[in-house]
């Protein structure tokens, strides 16, 4: 039975283009007040196009439609459960989007000076000075545009502190359970990686780890909790013994959601990390961006952070760009601003009270475990925090694999979970539901997904070629990655 | 708390099927040592009203009633309102990532629209689905140039805005790449070829300016091309003020495009977040970073659009990946599709044209700099930058950005830019103070 | 299901290399073909570059997944499959023939002598 939704008609409508035609205006521009100039002899006739063949020209009721219509065919937040692991699709307020479109603020230019921005440098101080409580750290820069952005910033400053001490290292180690980011990071940086194995657990492998000690190792990226929803029980320990190996601590703050308030990744030993302001504080994901990426710091770390730096002399904020250590500016201008005044306006709602829904987030993600757990194998079994990692094994032996019950879940009315990672669990169904999820929207998920269960034992083709209530059924990415089209052209 | 959509009795009850009496029970497997026992330093929560009280608060501590001459990478321009009631609505605000195709049609067919008006736009014929901004687009451009030449040398434009170049600098610094610069005629403003060609040799990836450049001045694109091409290297042409793309000639010549698209409808924000973008020839579109939304059809043989060549991606490649990056900026690349619908053809080429005439307006009887062409920037020779943007602020006028900063030899100059927004009255105060301040040194120097 | 050519050799990497004189023609297995799925893209050498025994030199994608091609011997490359580029579905189709990838001038035609036989190949896989 499918309680949650209800099919209605949805509108087709065509690529813009497919609109077009001559002279039709969604624009009108006011009268200019100085004299015209002919575009060739101002910048040369060499220099001037005659038109941009094919742009659309649409009416504003066209154009509004057109926007509109394409809305409905997206699922999101607002709709319902996005329980996308590792990606903490919370609920985005709205009071966020009015604070980030108050005019002083939407219209601030970055080179106003200083006396003329003491607002929105307050804020960015103020955040700032937050997120350091919130994580345990010392400093924070705010450039990273996002988080793979922030791991990049924050190795870059693992690499400066190294080598101010005279060797960068060579190496960094990387759990095998963490995001392909990791990796990818360490190597842009200019580090080899090394896999570090986890246990059956699905823990860091303790032995494995230390044998993997030397002085080549600048240092571990560890996400913590881990991919698997569990708490590294050895992070002290491990934070230490990098340390005494001369090593540094980077921590992928992408699970900080199972955190706030809880533990402090500062109190724990880890040295730099970023966090993931479009995860764990709210900002909305907006079809894949924007996000942002602060990276925090320890003291030692500090010397190094991007410029320019916010400082504060009695009620006056001030850039300071005389930083001789820093690794120097790694986006232009200050960062996502409109993202940090989104992410403060979090902050301020919740309070002190950030913890409450930190609990919260576990509690849900427990409840839907325990849920679900009869019907699915559950490879690790200890405590989750803030996600669950279920295995497609059992419904696999019916040739119904995570991605095919994933797409059966839309048929259910929800967003899937998020399919094959973390690549330790073969067949994994990454189940993270955050916190703003009401008991009845997960018992109708629970209900969804034991109702799936059911069909890929009885009936598995129903899985297998589900969706079947969407307005597209599974599309060709096999075709579409053999003959890419990725621009309309006219016909003929 | 309102985010929190759940009674006490239904905590109560969900912790029972868990297993548990109370919430505490949910971290008491961590180990105490990490588990923190007071409260985060943080004031209580506050209402929507309070908060956007201080939100407010903080917008009056910014430049509200000021008259703007800024520039250098962040444009002031006409936000349609379509722009915001789009983005506003929750099913683009609030869905993630399209990977799964068949319930992200929506955002996957207005990136699909936005790639194919960015190759219109810039002569190229494959876009990507956007990047953070277009200070880190440019870095990637340049990774991209190396990976296609397999060479391992960056020339940039000194009339690249110049923290794009520290950006740039900065990025690539441990992937073996060094970037050297090439300097501009002194007198033209533009690229100075004669230099760029000296500096260029076969172990050169790729060359990248910027047209308009820093100083507002289009650039011989052709030439610098010719040059790049001459030396087996590769030309990127980068953009700040997506605008001008509306009466400027299309750079088809270079192989790579890089931009910001700021000037389409988003807000300078105090600097982001923007959307950066990368545009290439179909020869490189495996090079291509970033995400790229195809066109297929679905199990019934309608048309569709998905994510597609994702194996470029780092959750695939992981450590042999050739970035890192995996987020696009949809909603602020839907901002700026919105914008291109809206004003259309006719529109933005009308719109490009007014700035023409603004900042031609604008300079009439101010001391240029430079003797090249120029679209909306320009820079204006000033004495003291400082003493001159002080004396305007007096009028409520934010004047330019000195360049002293940057360029040490303009440290008597300052970049001014106009816009369609920029008004007659605004700009004759503006003419009206610097002369009036001319004349004053003038005379002084008499004295 | 004995379709693995009696003529080629093989390697763990599930490449296949058939030497007909100083040339050897190398491609990836039925069973790899089979392992990755619909493939959309294949990344070859250049022709005049050089290949060395158990190095990469190049790589094959489905939709979701990247696998390295390990050299089963060392040489010249002297020829590509330029038919791959247009048509990678091939590769499904048509592995152990129409679907070779590269020709290589072999350095050390001893080093084929250790690699699998069809016989060992098919009793790895099956293993």
């Amino acid at each position: 039975m499918v309680s949650k939704v209800t099919q209605h008609p949805s509108q087709n409508e065509p690529l813009l283009f497919e609109r077009s035609s001559p002279g039709k205006k969604g624009y009108q521009l006011p009268p200019l007040d100085v004299p015209a100039v002919d575009p060739a002899s101002a910048l040369g006739s060499e220099n001037v196009r005659d038109e941009v063949a094919g742009f659309p020209e649409v009416s504003e009721v066209e154009t509004i439609r057109h926007f509109t219509r394409l809305s409905t065919w997206n699922y999101a937040i607002d709709l319902g459960l996005y329980p996308l692991g590792s990606c903490t699709m919370k609920y985005n307020p709205r009071v966020n989007e009015a604070a980030a479109r108050v005019d002083g603020l939407a219209w601030g230019h970055p080179y106003q000076p200083e006396s003329l921005a003491q607002g929105a440098m307050e804020i960015m101080a103020l955040l700032e000075r937050y997120l350091a409580e919130i994580t345990g750290m010392d400093a924070v820069t705010l450039q990273p545009a996002a988080g793979a952005h922030g791991e990049f910033t924050g190795i870059l400053l693992m690499r400066a502190c190294l080598e101010s001490r005279g060797d960068a290292r060579a190496s960094i180690l990387v759990p095998d359970s963490s995001h392909g980011t990791n990796p990818a990071t360490a190597r842009m940086c200019g580090y080899e990686v090394v896999n570090v194995k986890s246990t059956s657990r699905g823990l860091v492998d303790m032995e494995h780890f230390r044998g993997l000690l030397n002085p080549s190792v600048a240092g571990i990226m560890i996400t913590n909790p881990n991919t698997l929803g569990l708490f590294e029980e050895n992070i002290t320990e491990i934070t230490r013994l990098l340390h005494e190996n001369g090593s540094l601590v980077y921590m992928d703050g992408a699970n900080m959601n199972a955190l706030a308030g809880i533990s402090r990744p500062g109190d724990f030993g880890i040295d730099v990390m970023h966090l993931n302001l479009h995860k764990t504080f709210s900002t909305p994901h907006g079809g894949g961006g924007p996000g942002a990426g602060p990276v925090a710091v320890k003291r030692l770390l500090e010397p190094y952070l991007p410029t320019p730096r916010i400082v504060q002399e009695d009620d006056t904020y001030r850039y300071d760009y005389n930083l001789p250590e820093s690794i120097g500016r790694v986006r232009a201008f200050y960062g996502n601003f409109g993202v940090f005044v989104r992410a403060l306006a979090y902050i301020l709602a919740h309070g002190n009270g950030l913890r409450n829904a930190t609990l919260d987030a576990l509690l849900n993600a427990n409840y839907l475990r325990a849920g679900i757990e009869a019907h699915y194998t559950l490879p690790y079994t200890d405590r989750s925090l803030h996600e669950v990692v279920f295995s497609d094994a059992i419904q696999a032996k019916n040739g119904v694999k995570t991605g095919d019950i994933a797409k059966r879940l839309i048929d259910y009315g929800f967003h899937p979970y998020t399919t094959s990672f973390p690549l330790i669990v073969p067949g994994a169904m990454m189940i993270e539901p955050t916190e703003t999820e009401g008991k009845q929207e997960l018992d109708l998920f629970i209900e969804a997904m034991a109702a799936i269960a059911k069909e890929a034992d009885e009936n598995p083709e129903l899985v297998l070629n589900a969706p079947h209530s969407t307005r597209v059924r599974r599309v060709d990415e096999v075709t579409a990655a053999r003959k890419p089209i990725v621009r309309w052209e006219p016909a003929g | 708390m309102r985010y929190l959509p759940k009674s006490d009795s239904e905590r109560l009850e969900m912790l029972k099927a868990c297993g548990l009496s109370s919430l505490n029970g949910l971290v008491a497997h961590l180990p105490p040592e990490v588990l923190r026992q007071q409260d985060l330093e943080l004031p209580p929560g506050k209402s929507e009203y309070e908060i956007l009280d201080y939100f407010r608060a903080r917008g009056d501590a910014m430049a509200n009633g000021y008259a703007s001459f800024l520039g250098g990478g962040v444009y002031r321009h006409y936000r349609p309102v379509l722009a915001d009631v789009v983005v506003s609505r929750s099913e683009f605000l609030t869905s993630y990532t399209p990977y799964q195709a068949e319930i992200s049609q929506g955002t996957l067919m207005t990136i699909f629209e936005f790639q194919t008006m960015i190759c219109q736009l810039t002569g190229m014929e494959v876009a990507n689905a956007s990047m953070y901004d277009g200070s880190t687009a440019v870095p990637e451009a340049a990774l991209m140039a190396a990976r296609i030449t397999r060479r391992g040398r960056i020339l940039v434009a000194r009339g690249m805005h110049p923290e794009y170049r520290e950006v740039l600098t900065n990025s690539v610094k441990h992937q073996d790449l060094p970037v050297a610069e090439f300097g501009f005629d002194p007198a033209s403003g533009e690229i100075d070829l004669a230099d760029l060609e000296s500096k260029l040799d076969d172990t050169v990836a790729a060359v990248i300016i910027q047209s308009p450049n820093f100083f507002g001045i289009v650039e011989n694109t052709k030439a610098a091309a010719d040059l790049a091409h001459r030396h087996g290297a590769l030309l990127v042409s980068v953009f700040t003020e997506a605008v001008a793309l509306g009466l400027l000639e299309p750079p088809a010549e270079a192989d790579i495009v890089a931009g910001e698209l700021q000037s389409f409808a988003i807000s300078p924000s105090y600097g982001g977040p923007f959307a950066g973008v990368v545009a290439t020839k179909m020869a490189h579109i495996r090079q291509l970073p970033g995400r790229i939304v195809g066109q297929t059809t679905d199990l019934n043989g309608n048309r569709a659009f998905c994510l597609t060549l994702s194996t470029r991606e780092q959750h695939i490649r992981r450590e042999k990946a050739t970035s890192n990056i995996c987020t696009n900026q949809a909603l602020i690349a839907l901002m700026a599709t919105v914008f291109m619908a809206v004003y259309g053809k006719e529109g933005l080429r009308e719109l490009a044209t007014q700035n023409l005439a603004k900042a031609h307006y604008l300079a009439e009887g101010l001391e240029r700099r430079f003797s090249g062409r120029f679209f909306n920037e320009f820079v204006v020779r000033c004495g003291s930058p400082d003493a001159l943007n002080g004396a305007l602020l007096g009028e409520k006028i934010i004047g330019g950005i000195p360049l002293g900063r940057f360029y040490p030899e303009l440290a008597d100059c300052m970049l001014l830019c106009a816009t369609e927004m920029s008004r007659r009255e605004e700009m004759d105060t503006l003419k009206r103070i610097c002369a009036s301040r001319s004349e004053s040194v003038l005379a002084k120097s008499r004295v | 299901m004995s379709n693995y050519p009696a003529n080629f050799r093989y390697t763990k990497e599930h490449e296949w290399v058939l030497v007909e004189g100083d040339t050897g023609t190398v491609g990836i297995t039925d069973h790899a073909q089979s392992e990755l799925g619909d493939i959309v893209y294949v990344d070859l050498p250049q022709v005049g570059s050089t290949m060395t025994q158990g190095e990469t030199f190049g790589s094959v994608e489905s939709v979701k997944a990247v696998s390295d091609l390990y050299a089963p011997v060392s040489g010249d490359v002297i020829a590509i499959n330029d038919a791959l580029a247009q048509s990678p579905e091939k590769l499904n189709s048509d592995p152990h023939g129409e679907a070779w990838l590269v020709k290589v001038k072999l350095s050390h035609p001893d080093e084929v002598q250790p690699l699998l036989s069809a016989e060992d190949y098919q009793s790895y896989i099956e293993g």
